[in-house]
């Protein structure tokens, strides 16, 4: 193909216009996203309490101290948004194959569907998943039934409530970059594998997945990253002992003031899943995908 | 070089193939895409599909490819049922209209797709050589997109093609690239496949592209073959109206047969007697058109003399447009029926005005005749 040009629309007569349609993202970005993060910076670089008052100090010991009292917690961050990313993916890449290729006429009903959860707040989302796991909810019954509980066995303030909550909260994020990229494949490319020899799984590992890679790494992130910060899902359907980081920075922000502490644990958290996101973005080679 | 690039080209026969499209017979919405195809394919011919778009060709060749089950018929290849195959399990291979290379996947890794599913021996090697057949070689470590479209072109066969099929499906495959392009890869395609010398069938809308490449041709149209013959057949003795019209040009007249004369048929067209071979009589029925080409039609003044045993028509010129190396005129006969004429340009005489009465006249052996089922202008709607 040839490359295109770039689109003119109608106000790209003059030279500054570019820049002028920038600005109002520009200046809310500005003030709302780089300040915050330079005070967060510098707040987490500060030492003293609460009573005394906080001096900066570039006290670097906040970064060192925070990380080794909330390694746990940090883990269980990661390893919660890890499980529950992993377990969207294979809860919606069938749904939204279907959505995409198998749904017909009721394509957008379905989607429609999918978002719906969106119409109520979060918050009640995550409590209603408290009466679906209480103990003397029928999941808990069906799962003592069937052995895979103990009799007086819990669901709720484990692990696994927290892990299912998470990864509810995010299905329709994982769905609809998935959704998108499976709509836009060709399907000639499916029936070309087909006429190559690949039988319906061979194609789907050779073609289909490999094509849909934008969607698996858009989903992925837009799961992850919010999911390692969240402490909703814990404070409702766990314990401390699941207690994630998100929650930590709750506790040290809110309840003990301690913000130099919370501000390290932020920009540690922060940073760590930008490292995480470059590693995986370059891993998945999608540059060239679109 | 044939050897090693190419499988044992098969013979591919259809018989009574029907595909209906939405649901049963008695359905209203029912569409039938292909109805009762029967044909034979001989192996290593290039053999085309030719007609408008809907008149069930390409369904054809994706019941072929497998791409699409038949309602009833049957597919065989050198005698053996492929009807029911799954395409991953028959030894054709396709080049689809928009090519569908593998975006994620390098032109080499695109063309030894086929052969990777089949564990196959010498792969880079025979990429190469495969390569180089469709000039493209040096090209390998490149992306589908960063190629021009005469180049995905000849990826997309070199894929079909490594795979040795024992017949190789074309769908529109030049239907994407412009007319200098098309020209120049409609020889290269020919060049290809007496190279390899693998069965071709190519399925088309473009009259001349077919013309030029198959030694046979399945006219079709509302899913029947109209007609299926070589070019050269099609063009002299179109079997019906509407073949006579889609390949090239056509003046077709009104005719009641009025007797035989020795080996010629003697016709009675609006009160003018015409002659044609008794062979070129598509049936017993005494009601059919006549037909000529625009340029077997001479062009003269009226009373100059007509060759002896000609055909001849008085008409008035009614349009003309020079084309360079020919003149093409719109005449007028006495029954206000409008014929084409193509008067090549052998300078000897100017332009004729509008509103020259002239004679026009032909070989009785350029004339041909179908039979007289609706109106000739009903094709041309058509196209």
């Amino acid at each position: 193909m040839s490359p295109v040009p770039p689109r003119r629309g109608l106000l790209s007569g003059t030279a500054w216009m570019p820049y002028a349609l920038l600005l109002p993202g520009l200046l809310w970005l500005g003030l709302f996203f780089v300040t915050p993060i330079l005070t967060l910076l510098s707040t987490s670089l500060q030492e003293g309490s609460i009573s005394t008052g906080y001096r900066f100090t570039w006290r670097f010991a906040n970064y060192t101290n925070a990380f080794s009292d909330y390694q746990a917690q940090f883990g269980r961050s990661i390893l919660y948004a890890g499980l529950a990313t992993l377990l969207a993916l294979v809860i919606c890449y069938p749904l939204a194959y279907f959505i995409a290729f198998r749904a017909g006429r009721y394509k957008n009903l379905m989607l429609l569907i999918v978002v719906a959860p969106f119409f109520t707040s979060f918050l009640i989302r995550t409590l209603s998943w408290k009466i679906i796991l209480a103990d003397s909810g029928w999941v808990v019954g069906m799962f003592q039934t069937l052995g895979l509980l103990p009799p007086g066995g819990r669901l709720l303030a484990t692990s696994f409530a927290v892990v299912a909550g998470i990864t509810y909260n995010f299905l329709p994020f994982m769905t609809l970059p998935l959704y998108t990229s499976l709509e836009r494949l060709d399907a000639s490319l499916i029936e070309a594998a087909g006429d190559l020899y690949a039988g319906p799984v061979t194609a789907f590992f050779k073609v289909t997945f490999p094509l849909s890679m934008p969607g698996v790494v858009a989903g992925t992130l837009l799961t992850f990253i919010p999911a390692a910060g969240d402490y909703i899902n814990v404070r409702f359907l766990g314990t401390p002992s699941q207690s994630m980081l998100g929650n930590v920075i709750d506790s040290r922000f809110l309840a003990v003031l301690d913000y130099p502490t919370a501000a390290a644990l932020s920009i540690t958290l922060m940073f760590t899943i930008l490292v995480l996101v470059g590693l995986y973005v370059r891993r998945a080679g999608t540059e060239d995908l679109v | 070089m044939k050897g090693n690039l190419a499988g044992p080209a098969a013979e591919l026969r259809i018989t009574n193939l029907v595909k209906r499209f939405g649901g049963s017979a008695m359905a209203a919405n029912a569409f039938v895409a292909v109805d009762n195809i029967s044909l034979t394919v001989p192996a290593g011919s290039f053999f085309a599909m030719l007609g408008p778009s809907g008149c069930g060709k390409t369904t054809t060749l994706r019941m072929v490819a497998g791409l699409e089950q038949p309602t009833s018929g049957e597919i065989l290849l050198n005698g053996n049922d492929i009807t029911h195959l799954k395409p991953y399990n028959r030894p054709v291979n396709t080049v689809f209209q928009s090519y569908a290379l593998f975006p994620h996947l390098t032109v080499f890794e695109n063309v030894a797709f086929g052969l990777r599913r089949k564990n196959e021996q010498n792969i880079s090697k025979r990429v190469d050589a495969m390569l180089e057949l469709v000039q493209l070689d040096g090209y390998g470590a490149r992306r589908p997109a960063q190629l021009s479209g005469g180049q995905q072109q000849r990826v997309a066969l070199a894929r079909a093609l490594i795979n040795a099929p024992q017949v190789l499906l074309l769908d529109e495959p030049l239907g994407a690239l412009d007319l200098k392009l098309r020209r120049q890869m409609q020889l290269e395609l020919k060049r290809i496949q007496s190279e390899v010398s693998t069965t071709f069938v190519h399925v088309t809308h473009d009259q001349e592209e077919a013309m030029t490449m198959a030694d046979t041709i399945a006219v079709m149209r509302h899913g029947r073959v109209e007609q299926l013959a070589s070019p050269i057949d099609l063009y002299e003795r179109p079997a019906t109206a509407f073949v006579a019209n889609f390949l090239g040009k056509s003046n077709l007249l009104e005719g009641r047969v009025t007797g035989t004369a020795g080996a010629m048929l003697l016709v009675e067209t609006h009160g003018v007697a015409l002659r044609l071979p008794a062979a070129n009589r598509p049936a017993a029925a005494a009601e059919l058109y006549v037909g000529v080409r625009p340029e077997k039609l001479h062009m003269t003044g009226t009373g100059a003399p007509v060759p002896a045993g000609h055909n001849a028509l008085e008409a008035t010129v009614t349009d003309s447009s020079f084309m360079g190396v020919s003149t093409q005129y719109v005449v007028r006969t006495a029954w206000q029926q409008e014929l084409t004429v193509f008067a090549q340009n052998m300078g000897v005489d100017g332009m004729r005005a509008r509103g020259t009465a002239v004679q026009l006249h032909w070989d009785p052996q350029h004339t041909f005749a179908v039979p007289r089922t609706g109106s000739p202008l009903e094709t041309e709607a058509e196209l």
